[in-house]
C-alpha cells in the first residue's frame, strides 16, 4: 500500500515523499518501514507504542489512534506532522 | 649526564607533558604547537561548531548542524577526540541522540536510542521526552557513556552511542517516582536528570542532580542510589529538612579534587566537602543586590578553589534575567568565600540575558578561556578567566549548551 512521508521523516526515506510498503497493521506497517529505514519508527512511536503527541496518522481519510489498527490491501496510510506550533 | 639526572630530567619532562596536556599542548622538539579550539553549541534550533584559531582571538561558525532540531547537549568524547554525540529531536519528532566519529564532519543516528522500558498493556509507561545531559563514562571504560532524560531517566552506552539501555537501578527504582514528585515538580521546560558526574578515581562512583529530586548519589555504577541533599534549601517545599525533592541546577565535581562538589541550585550556591557530608550555601557571599541564584557552573581546570556562576534574577515571579539588566559572570577563587563581580566588556545595561544551565564552559588554556551562551542567541567568550569579555556571535538561536571542544 501507499505510505505518504512528511517532509521532516523524508531524511530516513532518502528524500522518498511516498513508498510501498505491507503490513496486517499498522504496527506491522512502520516496522516494515523501520527495517527499511532504521530509526524512522521511534521517531513517530514512543516506547510505549503510543503515536507521539505532534504527529499524525491517518488510515484513508480516518485518523489511527492505536498503532493496532488493521490495515487492508487498497488503504494509502498518511503520516503527518500535527498542526502544533502555530 | 648521572643516572639520577637523567631520572630527573624525565620526570621533569613527564610533568610538562602532562601539563600541556592539561592545556591543550603539544611539544615537538621544544616548541609548544597548541591545538585549536572549538565550541560546540546546542540550541533550539539545531547545533553549530565556533571554531577558534589559536589565540582564540578569531572565530568561525560553522553552517547549522540538523538546522530545526531542538539540540540540548552536543559533547565531544575526550577519550577519543574524534567522537561527538549530540541529543537532539524536533517539535515532532522523538529524541534521539546522533553520533559523529570525523569531529562532527558526518553524523550517524543511535541504532537504539535512550528509552524507557516498555510496561505490560494496560499500564502507563514513561516516556522519553528528549535526552537532556550527555556525559562520557570513566577513562577505563572507553566507549561508555551516559545520558539524562527528561522526564527523569538514567541511560547508559558501552558502545560509543550507538545502543543505549536503561539503568535500572534509577529507571526501575520503586523510589524513582517519590524522588522525582508528580507533574508539578518538572521545571517549565519539562523536569530533567542532569549532571552525570563519574568520580575519577572510581567507574562505580556516580553523582546526578535531578531538577526535581535532589543530587543523588550510587557507589556500584548505578545500581543503587542515596540522595545527597544535606544542608540544601528547598524554599519551594514546606519542610527544609526534606532528604530529596530538592532542585539542583547544575552541579560540579572537581576532577583534581573528587571530594569537593559545587552546586547552582534553585536555592542558592552550594559547596560540599564530602568529609563534612553538607553542603554549604557559599553564595550568601555573593552581594546581596545580585543574589546567588542562577544556572550554570564552571569549574577551573587546575584549581578547584576557583568556579564561576553566572547570576540570574530570581525574585517576584523568576524573570530568569541578568539582574537589572546588567549581565556579569562572578567568580570565587577561594572555594565560595567571596566573589568578584566580572563584566568587562559585557553590556552594562539593558541587557536582560538569560544563560541556561549547560550553556557555560571553561576551557583548560592557561589563562583560561570562559565562554557562555545566552538565550538570545549570543556567545560570549574571555581569554583571560573572565577579567573582560568579547561577543564571538550574535544571532544564534537560544542556546541550550556549550561545550569546549579539540578543534
Amino acid at each position: 500500500m501507499k505510505v505518504h512521508i512528511p517532509t521532516a521523516l523524508r531524511s530516513y526515506t532518502g528524500g522518498l515523499g511516498e513508498v510501498e510498503a505491507e503490513g496486517a497493521t499498522l504496527d506491522h506497517l512502520l516496522r516494515e518501514l523501520d527495517r527499511r529505514y532504521p530509526g524512522f519508527r521511534f521517531r513517530i512511536i514512543d516506547e510505549q507504542d503510543g503515536i507521539r503527541s505532534h504527529i499524525k496518522i491517518f488510515i484513508d481519510m480516518e485518523q489511527a489512534r492505536d498503532i493496532r489498527a488493521t490495515l487492508r490491501e487498497a488503504d494509502e496510510v498518511s503520516i503527518l506532522l500535527a498542526l502544533s506550533g502555530g | 649526564m648521572t643516572k639520577s639526572n637523567r631520572d630527573e630530567k624525565k620526570a621533569k619532562d613527564k610533568k610538562s607533558k602532562r601539563a600541556n596536556a592539561d592545556s591543550g599542548k603539544t611539544e615537538t622538539d621544544g616548541r609548544i604547537a597548541r591545538r585549536p579550539l572549538a565550541l560546540l553549541i546546542a540550541t533550539r534550533k539545531g547545533a553549530f561548531i565556533l571554531r577558534g584559531n589559536k589565540s582564540r582571538r578569531n572565530w568561525e561558525i560553522s553552517e547549522p548542524i540538523f538546522l530545526g532540531h531542538t539540540v540540548h547537549h552536543i559533547l565531544q568524547d575526550p577519550r577519543d577526540p574524534e567522537s561527538i554525540l549530540m541529543a537532539a529531536r524536533t517539535g515532532h519528532l522523538g529524541p534521539t541522540v546522533f553520533r559523529s566519529i570525523d569531529r562532527g564532519k558526518n553524523w550517524v543516528e543511535a541504532e537504539r536510542p535512550p528509552a524507557f522500558r516498555k510496561v505490560p498493556e494496560g499500564q502507563k509507561g514513561l516516556v522519553v521526552d528528549h535526552v537532556f545531559w550527555l556525559t562520557p563514562g570513566h577513562p577505563s571504560e572507553p566507549g561508555v557513556w551516559y545520558a539524562g532524560s527528561s522526564p527523569q531517566g538514567l541511560f547508559r552506552s558501552e558502545d560509543g552511542g550507538k545502543t543505549w539501555d536503561g539503568v535500572d537501578g534509577f529507571n526501575e527504582n520503586p523510589m524513582r517516582h517519590a524522588w522525582v514528585g508528580g507533574d508539578q515538580d518538572g521545571t517549565p521546560d519539562g523536569p530533567k536528570l542532569h549532571s552525570v558526574l563519574i568520580d575519577p578515581r572510581d567507574a562505580n562512583h556516580i553523582y546526578l542532580g535531578m531538577s526535581m529530586g535532589g543530587v543523588f548519589e550510587s557507589l556500584d555504577k548505578g545500581g543503587s542510589w542515596k540522595p545527597l541533599n544535606k544542608g540544601c534549601a528547598a524554599d519551594f517545599l514546606p519542610d527544609q529538612n526534606v532528604e530529596y525533592g530538592h532542585d539542583p541546577h547544575c552541579v560540579r565535581l572537581h576532577p583534581l579534587m573528587p571530594e569537593r562538589l559545587y552546586q547552582q541550585n534553585h536555592c542558592g550556591i552550594y559547596r560540599m566537602e564530602r568529609g563534612a557530608g553538607e553542603w554549604i550555601r557559599v553564595g550568601d557571599n555573593m552581594p546581596k543586590k545580585v543574589g546567588d541564584i542562577g544556572f550554570p557552573l564552571v569549574l577551573h581546570p587546575r584549581d578547584p578553589d576557583t568556579a564561576w556562576v553566572f547570576p540570574m534574577d530570581g525574585t517576584t515571579v523568576w524573570p530568569r534575567t541578568s539582574p537589572e539588566g546588567k549581565p556579569a559572570a562572578y567568580v570565587t577563587q577561594d572555594a565560595g568565600n567571596s566573589w568578584k563581580r566580572l563584566d568587562k566588556g559585557l553590556p552594562k545595561r539593558d541587557a536582560w540575558l538569560t544563560v541556561k544551565r549547560q550553556a557555560m564552559a571553561s576551557d583548560s588554556r592557561d589563562p583560561v578561556g570562559v565562554y557562555f551562551g545566552t538565550t538570545s542567541g549570543e556567545v560570549w567568550g574571555s581569554r583571560n578567566e573572565g577579567k573582560s569579555w568579547d561577543c564571538l556571535v550574535r544571532s544564534l538561536p537560544h542556546i541550550y549548551s556549550i561545550e569546549v571542544a579539540e578543534s
